[in-house]
């Protein structure tokens, strides 16, 4: 990176002494970040490598090695019912929920950040504990009750309702933040024009903050996409479980994995998540959020 | 077209700050008017309220001789200027000129024509399906400004236009600025904190302090005769030297030195006042004269065409400003002698003989 | 010259004394605005929350007669729980999970991450955090199959790689491997927190070090560690929390072999949901959530008093 040290001429033993060992330090150095830097990788693609070998592989393994090229294991996922029927449920889920979370939160994050409410702040703070104290896992028994009680049991309704109150408190406090950073002087100029309040916000807010709409949009749906417990929890029937459920059951219930299905369905399942991320990366820059993720 | 007028205008904010006190004002029909202060003294709580953003407490608005006051901001049939422009970053130059029109349901065609129209009269022309931030702080702020004209309103309010601009583009700003607003006509008011820009653009300036209008008048009376200290220390490129004096024999003594004072002011013996005379006319000699302020030549700061001396004596700093030719090192004994017709008195911080002088301190715009 | 349309809805002419906000909407209108998320937010966040205190007070049970008429029998179900050697041995084990994978795991490689890459640009900086990344974005049924996968007894590339085979990772070290597994999961979050932190470090201040002749870790000591030192705290609390409510390792070992990897919310879901001891799972829930709230509490007091100190 940096040139080594010129020694100059009139320089004393101990200067050229401390130069070698400026060089010796530095390759170690060199030397030690590299072997870092392998290793790391090496540390975080191992387990990954098994899900771009095998869906190709024509006959799938469990060890990851190179395949022999085919894509007859697609054939035999888009032949199971329950795979494709299970990917459009998470596909429901998510969807559904991602929608309720942003309109929900968009509202209310507008109306927090330019109308002062009375507890407004205590009110956000409350939320944000709240969102972080009580997660899915802390309060399984309740919102099982609840969903009983509710009569959302083996509902898809049920899981969106559930997932959307716990998402939310995280969302309207983000996109909170996200509306302050736009000044107000938009709102105002256009108030000014004669702009209502719906044509204000229509006009000018909405396009204004539309990358933290399409972020927790993102973000929203990627947390349905993903989440295991909560349909674990209230689903009962296989048809309306997601792709999270299904997939548990092809490799802990029936003995013998069925590779083959197994690798093409992770990868299918997976690809969407890791689409929704680049696009989001790149159209609007990866926005960091602390706890954006959960 | 229209004038407008400020009567008894008080906004209190919740909590009780007065950010503004009893406002009285005209601005008449095709003015361009300044309202001139430090920050937090009211200026853009004022412009604000003029715009309907914020509800005055008590007090009326008048525009055009209708009230206003509780008309919301939409139906005044203003325009404003935001400090940073305010254009929509997700609508092309033209969108933003047009949005005026958008709100007024102005059919598509015509809306696009018109706005390209008098984008291509500020020189916007070639950028029409640019955005915001492709364009140069200049050009932003001529958008802004198109996008206020678009709709022919009564009035042009503008929150600091020039603030936002680098210095070079200012100073170009702001002779297109003047130009423009003599050429539309239309009552103009904005308010900016910089004195310089005050006085360059305004046909009249209203400086503000505390909520207040301190003093009303056209640029070269604020200049030339502050009402008061305050006007004083705050007009002028290099503030005022303000000393502190005696009334002794009609003529007002300053550390042991009787200044050249203006006649005709009716000075009680021995009372306490306040001299005031700008640098530009203090006239500066190495050699002692008559009515001339001693002291040592502390710093000299070069300005270009001139140099501002600072010299220190009995009185106190008293800054000069000396011309270019004049050879000074700090050290060196200076004399400074005040210009009896630009020399002010105050008394209690309010200028004496404040009246009779220059015409009435509220004329209207001579064009 | 056109006039302006009417307005639609209740434009308060003439309104009070008061702040107007930019939107226009009026306090009717926010109150609109914030009521749907508030409703959705106080049925299945809040109130779950109340009911799990109230059950955990409770004898209630997922069949028989308790079921049907459950009795209040106050603090005994927390009073039992505390007692309980699976309780206690299960807390251990969320222990050893949070400490080993969270607070030391992702927390360290995070940052050695985020430091050894500051100043790196290009693909070999791309390449590892695309993977750190990947390994945080993928759906966790997927990440726990190739776990699995991995791991496997037979035919896992890990015994292939390492020349162990026959060595089943799951059953012979479970909570280890547990650990591990969850440093590859979750070191993305830490590291691009103490990127984004490393970032605001001046790079003056870290000039000023070196011109001073400090080596790497002084100038870790003296002028990294001091600034970011709110961000590390933000982070350690954000990632313990989270791995303490993670349920992601059920879908490794489904809390086995026997009770080896038994930690809360898998102890919680096997006893409430499998066991159908309701009350008592409740009870156990409880004592989770005094746990979030100590973590939260901590955090939120730390959010505050870093904007009071911005402000």
């Amino acid at each position: 990176m940096t040139p080594p040290p010129a020694t100059p001429p009139e320089a004393t033993r101990e200067d050229r002494h401390a130069a070698g060992l400026d060089g010796a330090r530095r390759l170690l150095a060199t030397v030690g970040f590299y072997t870092f830097c392998s290793l790391v990788l090496a540390f975080f693609t191992v387990p990954l490598l098994w899900l771009a070998s095998a869906p190709f592989d024509d006959t799938p393994s469990i060890t990851a090695s190179l395949p022999s090229f085919t894509l007859a294991n697609f054939e035999t996922l888009l032949d199971n019912r329950y795979a494709m029927r299970s990917l459009g449920n998470s596909a429901v889920l998510a969807l559904g929920t991602g929608a309720l979370v942003v309109v929900c939160a968009a509202l209310a994050a507008y109306a927090l950040s330019r109308v002062r409410l009375p507890g407004r702040d205590a009110l956000l703070y409350a939320l944000l504990l709240l969102s972080s104290i009580v997660t899915g896992t802390a309060a399984m028994v309740p919102l099982f009750n609840l969903a009983f009680e509710l009569d959302l049991i083996d509902s898809q309704l049920g899981v969106i309702l559930v997932l959307s109150g716990g998402l939310l408190p995280s969302a309207v406090f983000i996109l909170k933040d996200f509306m302050d950073g736009t000044p107000r002087s938009y709102e105002e100029s256009a108030q000014v024009f004669g702009a209502s309040p719906l044509q204000v916000l229509r006009h000018v807010v909405v396009p204004l903050v539309r990358p933290g709409l399409a972020t927790i949009a993102v973000w929203a749906v990627a947390q349905v996409w993903g989440n295991f417990l909560i349909p674990f929890l209230l689903l009962r029937s296989p048809e309306k479980s997601p792709a999270a459920v299904v997939m548990y059951t092809f490799y802990t219930e029936g003995g013998q994995p069925d590779l083959a299905l197994i690798s093409t369905f992770s990868l299918l399942y997976s690809v969407p998540v890791v689409l929704m991320f680049l696009l989001v990366s790149s159209r609007y820059g990866f926005r960091f959020h602390g706890g954006i993720k959960r | 077209m229209a004038d407008l007028t400020l009567a008894a205008l008080t906004k209190v904010y919740p909590g009780g700050v007065r950010a503004l006190d009893s406002v009285e004002l005209t601005v008449a029909d095709g003015e361009f008017f300044a309202l001139l202060g430090p920050s937090g003294c009211g200026k853009t709580t004022l412009l604000r309220t003029l715009a309907g953003l914020e509800t005055a407490t008590s007090g009326a608005v008048l525009l055009g001789g209708r009230d206003v006051t509780a008309v919301p901001p939409g139906r005044r049939d203003v325009a404003m200027v935001f400090q940073d422009y305010a254009l929509f970053p997700h609508m092309t130059v033209t969108d933003n000129i047009a949005y005026p029109l958008r709100i007024r349901k102005v059919p598509g065609r015509q809306r696009r024509d018109r706005a390209a129209q008098t984008a291509a009269e500020l020189g916007l022309g070639d950028h029409l399906e640019r955005r915001p931030d492709q364009l140069s702080g200049g050009q932003q702020q001529r958008v802004a400004l198109a996008r206020a004209m678009a709709c022919h309103p009564r009035a042009f309010l503008f929150d600091e236009p020039l603030s936002n601009l680098d210095a070079r583009m200012r100073l170009e700003a702001r002779t297109f600025l003047k130009r423009l607003q003599r050429e539309l006509g239309v009552t103009t008011v904005f308010v900016t904190h910089d004195q310089a820009e005050a006085l360059a653009l305004a046909d009249r300036i209203a400086v503000m302090e505390h909520g207040r209008i301190r003093q009303l008048g056209t640029p070269a009376d604020v200049f030339r005769r502050p009402a008061n200290t305050f006007v004083a220390s705050f007009i002028g490129s290099t503030p005022m030297n303000l000393l502190p004096g005696t009334a002794e024999g009609g003529a007002v003594h300053v550390a042991g030195t009787a200044l050249p004072t203006p006649g005709g002011l009716a000075l009680a013996e021995g009372e306490e006042l306040t001299y005031g005379i700008r640098p530009e006319y203090l006239t500066f000699h190495p050699r002692p004269v008559p009515g001339a302020l001693a002291g040592e030549v502390r710093v000299v700061e070069n300005l270009g065409s001139s140099q501002l001396v600072t010299l220190e004596g009995p009185a106190g700093e008293v800054r000069v400003v000396v011309d270019e030719d004049t050879e000074l090192a700090p050290g060196v004994a200076g004399h400074a002698l005040p210009r009896a017709d630009r020399a002010l008195v105050y008394r209690n911080g309010e200028l004496l003989g404040a009246s009779g002088y220059e015409g009435p301190a509220t004329g209207t715009r001579t064009p | 010259m056109a006039t302006s349309p009417p307005e639609p809805g209740g434009r308060r002419a003439g309104a009070g004394p008061r702040e107007r906000d930019a939107a226009g909407l009026g306090r009717l209108g926010a109150t609109a605005f914030v009521v749907p998320a508030l409703l959705l937010i106080a049925a299945f966040l809040v109130f779950p929350a109340l009911w799990t205190v109230y059950l955990g007070a409770t004898d209630y049970r997922l069949t028989g007669l308790a079921a049907v008429d459950p009795q209040v029998v106050g603090l005994e179900n927390v009073e039992r729980a505390l007692d309980d050697d699976g309780f206690t041995h299960s807390l251990g084990l969320t222990l050893q999970f949070v400490l080993g994978s969270a607070v030391i795991g992702q927390a360290g490689l995070g940052f050695a991450l985020a430091w050894v890459l500051r100043d790196r640009r290009g693909l070999g900086r791309r390449l590892i955090e695309a993977m750190v990344l990947l390994a945080w974005i993928l759906p966790s049924s997927v990440i726990a199959f190739l776990w699995i996968a991995l791991l496997d007894r037979d035919d896992g590339t890990l015994n292939a790689l390492l020349s162990t085979p026959g060595t089943a990772w799951l059953l012979e070290h479970p909570m280890l491997s547990l650990i591990v597994f969850n440093i590859w999961r979750g070191t993305a979050f830490s590291m691009m927190l103490y990127a984004a932190a490393l970032g605001n470090v001046p790079p003056s201040q870290l000039e000023t070090a070196r011109l001073a002749g400090a080596s790497s870790w002084q100038q870790l000591r003296d002028v990294v560690f001091p600034r970011i030192r709110g961000h590390v705290l933000t982070n350690l609390l954000l990632i313990s929390l989270w791995t303490f409510n993670d349920f992601t390792p059920f879908l490794l070992t489904g809390g086995g072999p026997e009770d080896r990897t038994e930690i809360m919310p898998v102890f919680i879901y096997e006893t409430a949901l499998f066991g159908g001891e309701l009350g008592f799972g409740a009870a156990l829930s409880v004592l989770m959530l005094l746990i979030n709230l100590v973590i939260a509490v901590v955090y939120a007091r730390l959010l505050r008093r870093r904007k009071d100190r911005d402000r």
